[in-house]
């Protein structure tokens, strides 16, 4: 237990805010009324885990963060841009929100290194020689160096999810955005990959992770909200989240999943 | 991952002789032994009725006697060399592609060095009863031509390894020069659409189209799944008319429809007018086969280009669209083979390709009757170009996936 402190308390300093959602609201196709209003602010370097119960609507809340699910009413502003419709502030805001998924999502026809440097060398137009550079050291940091001229499909699961979230830093994002990253891992490789989201927290990354990982929770968040029937029901520190929840649906989720 | 590996033995040898092989795939039981035994015959009566037919019965002298017909039709026999040298830039290309593709590997395992040693032997005897010592000479030379640039692709490929990726340009250019040598368009004097026959026209209707109705394909592939209704609908109605229409239909429109509807001032090449009619038939179909493709990529690999910050075209362009391809490799294949063969409709609206100028040569009172002896020999050759193609293309396709995903995943490595 000896990370280093980011500001514990940025939230209540008063110090910059990078995410600024206010009452989103999101209906899927078939009227599933999913978001129901959603609110939530993060500061810069900030990390803030999100649980909750399955199909309560925390992955599609992050995923609106960088418009991979479209939203109806409210409004998202990430770093000063607000997220409208227009798609160069899309791809503006795509350009400094990372993120790293459940199933990978690794470039099953690139090489390890090729998918740390494609979106470095077309989209934020570096020299192949820059983005190698930026790769090797991110895979370095990340320890895959000596896997970058394999495929992804010759890695191990936490190997793969490491390469994605080297993939994802290799743009220099603002904010790293997490959707269970270890939940669709061997359980003996959670921790390869928990190691290096935790170095990445020490380093004063602006982060926001749906896991269901207490101990990373206890440890490295800043915040814990919780999310239950597309409402944000819980928000407090990890302390007071995990012994003396206000709310009684933080209660009984604990319950359920502490056994 | 520190599992103490036990000492491992080798799993126990199966040697199977012949006869036991044979006893275990061939007479088994009493209806496998009786099958066996009916179905030899059968092969039996049929390819000895057939040599004895093709030995003694058969009149092959109508095959030498218009070899350089069924070849490459009323070509000017003057030019005949731009023949050659189109040739030459065809394996050329072909040549580097193979020795770029085989680059971590042998360039012949021990059954293909057999097949060459045969086919090249096959060839020889072949032209040697065909044709003239001139053309024989230039046919090794070329084959020698192509295995020392598979030889010469491979070292190159070792050290740039990054050369494969300009293999499909060579393609092209090699394509485009040698289709203009042939027509004589950049140089010399230009060859009439209706000098071309044989072999030729056939190899040049089918190459053409081919490579045409592949980028019309991909983006009507693409406009079937857009997202903008007008392109989508569009998209979907040509390919559903065109998949409702029998080839030979569109292939009589192109001829005598489409001068019809255009203005007389407008005269286009009826050559021109088939292209375009197998081209928008093959796009069609080939469009279909490239929607397969990009369905069975997962949604989570354009999520990922799209959080990257990448566009709708980058995401398309670089990350769907390659692994699309990719997995439609053996059907595409199967839709160019089938292209080839159906070129042989040409015949029926009066162009002379492989087939037509067969049945011109069977026409003539001098070759009467010998149409067996004929049709067999243009079966071979459809034969053998449709499998050259089926060879090349499995061989693409392992290459691809040795280098993509593996079939079989090493076991996780321990990382320092």
């Amino acid at each position: 237990m000896t990370q280093p402190q980011t500001e514990p308390t940025a939230n209540q300093t008063g110090a910059e805010p990078i995410i600024i959602a206010r009452d989103v609201e999101k209906w899927y196709d078939n009227n599933f009324h999913v978001l129901k209003g959603v609110s939530m602010t993060v500061t810069k370097g900030e990390v803030v885990v999100v649980m909750g119960p399955s199909g309560s609507g925390k992955s599609t809340f992050i995923r609106t963060f960088n418009a991979l699910e479209p939203y109806q009413k409210g409004t998202i502003e990430i770093d000063g841009i607000q997220l409208s419709h227009d798609l160069k502030n899309i791809d503006a805001i795509r350009r400094e929100v990372g993120m790293v998924f459940q199933q990978f999502n690794l470039f099953p026809h690139l090489t390890v290194l090729q998918n740390v440097t494609l979106a470095p060398i077309w989209v934020r137009r570096w020299s192949k020689s820059k983005a190698e550079e930026v790769a090797m050291q991110l895979l370095d940091r990340v320890g895959i160096l000596s896997q970058a001229n394999k495929f992804p499909g010759q890695l191990s699961g936490g190997q793969q999810q490491r390469v994605a979230i080297a993939r994802a830093l290799a743009m220099q994002p603002k904010v790293m955005l997490f959707d269970e990253p270890t939940s669709a891992l061997d359980p003996e490789m959670v921790r390869e990959v928990l190691d290096v989201m935790r170095t990445l927290a020490g380093s004063g990354m602006t982060m926001v992770c749906v896991t269901h990982e207490v101990g990373f929770a206890r440890e490295v968040a800043d915040r814990v909200v919780l999310m239950a029937d597309g409402m944000l029901v819980e928000d407090s520190k990890p302390d007071e989240f995990f012994t003396n929840p206000k709310s009684d649906r933080t209660k009984k989720f604990l319950s359920q999943i502490l056994h | 991952m520190t599992t103490a590996t036990p000492p491992s033995s080798a799993p126990p040898l199966n040697q199977i002789g012949a006869a036991a092989w044979a006893k275990k795939n061939l007479f088994s039981s009493v209806s496998n032994t009786i099958l066996t035994i009916v179905s030899g015959l059968v092969l039996i009566w049929v390819v000895l009725t057939l040599l004895i037919w093709g030995f003694t019965q058969a009149d092959w002298r109508v095959i030498p006697a218009n070899f350089r017909l069924l070849m490459v039709g009323r070509y000017p026999i003057n030019l005949i060399w731009r023949v050659w040298l189109a040739l030459g830039l065809i394996v050329v290309a072909a040549g580097l592609s193979w020795g770029v593709l085989a680059r971590n590997s042998r360039l012949f395992d021990r059954r293909g060095l057999i097949v060459l040693g045969i086919g090249a032997a096959a060839l020889v005897i072949v032209l040697a009863l065909l044709s003239d010592p001139i053309s024989i000479a230039i046919s090794l030379g070329l084959l020698a031509l192509l295995v020392g640039l598979a030889f010469v692709g491979q070292q190159v490929g070792k050290v740039v390894p990054t050369f494969g990726n300009w293999l499909p340009l060579v393609w092209l250019v090699a394509f485009v020069i040698g289709y203009s040598l042939i027509r004589g368009f950049l140089i010399g004097r230009p060859v009439k659409g209706d000098d071309l026959g044989g072999l030729l026209l056939t190899l040049l209707t089918a190459s053409v189209s081919i490579v045409l109705s592949f980028p019309f394909g991909i983006l009507l592939a693409l406009g079937r799944r857009s997202d903008l209704p007008v392109i989508r609908l569009l998209s979907t109605i040509y390919i559903e008319v065109i998949r409702g229409l029998p080839l030979i239909t569109i292939l009589f429109a192109s001829q005598f429809l489409v001068p019809l509807v255009l203005p007389p001032y407008i005269r286009t090449d009826r050559l021109i007018r088939a292209v375009v009619g197998l081209t928008m038939f093959s796009a069609a179909y080939l469009a279909e086969n490239v929607r397969g493709g990009l369905q069975a990529v997962p949604r989570g690999q354009a999520e990922a280009s799209k959080a990257l910050g990448m566009n709708p075209l980058l995401t398309t362009g670089l990350i769907v669209m390659p692994q699309a391809l990719k997995a439609v490799i053996p059907t595409m294949v199967g839709q160019f083979i089938s292209l080839f063969k159906d070129t042989s409709l040409l015949t029926i609206i009066g162009f002379t390709e492989l087939l037509g100028i067969g049945q011109t040569i069977l026409a003539n009172p001098q070759f009467l009757g010998r149409n067996v002896e004929m049709y067999t020999f243009i079966g071979l050759i459809y034969f053998l170009c449709c499998y050259a193609m089926s060879i090349a293309s499995q061989r693409l396709e392992r290459q691809l996936n040795s280098s993509g995903t593996p079939t079989v995943a090493p076991a996780a490595t321990i990382d320092p």
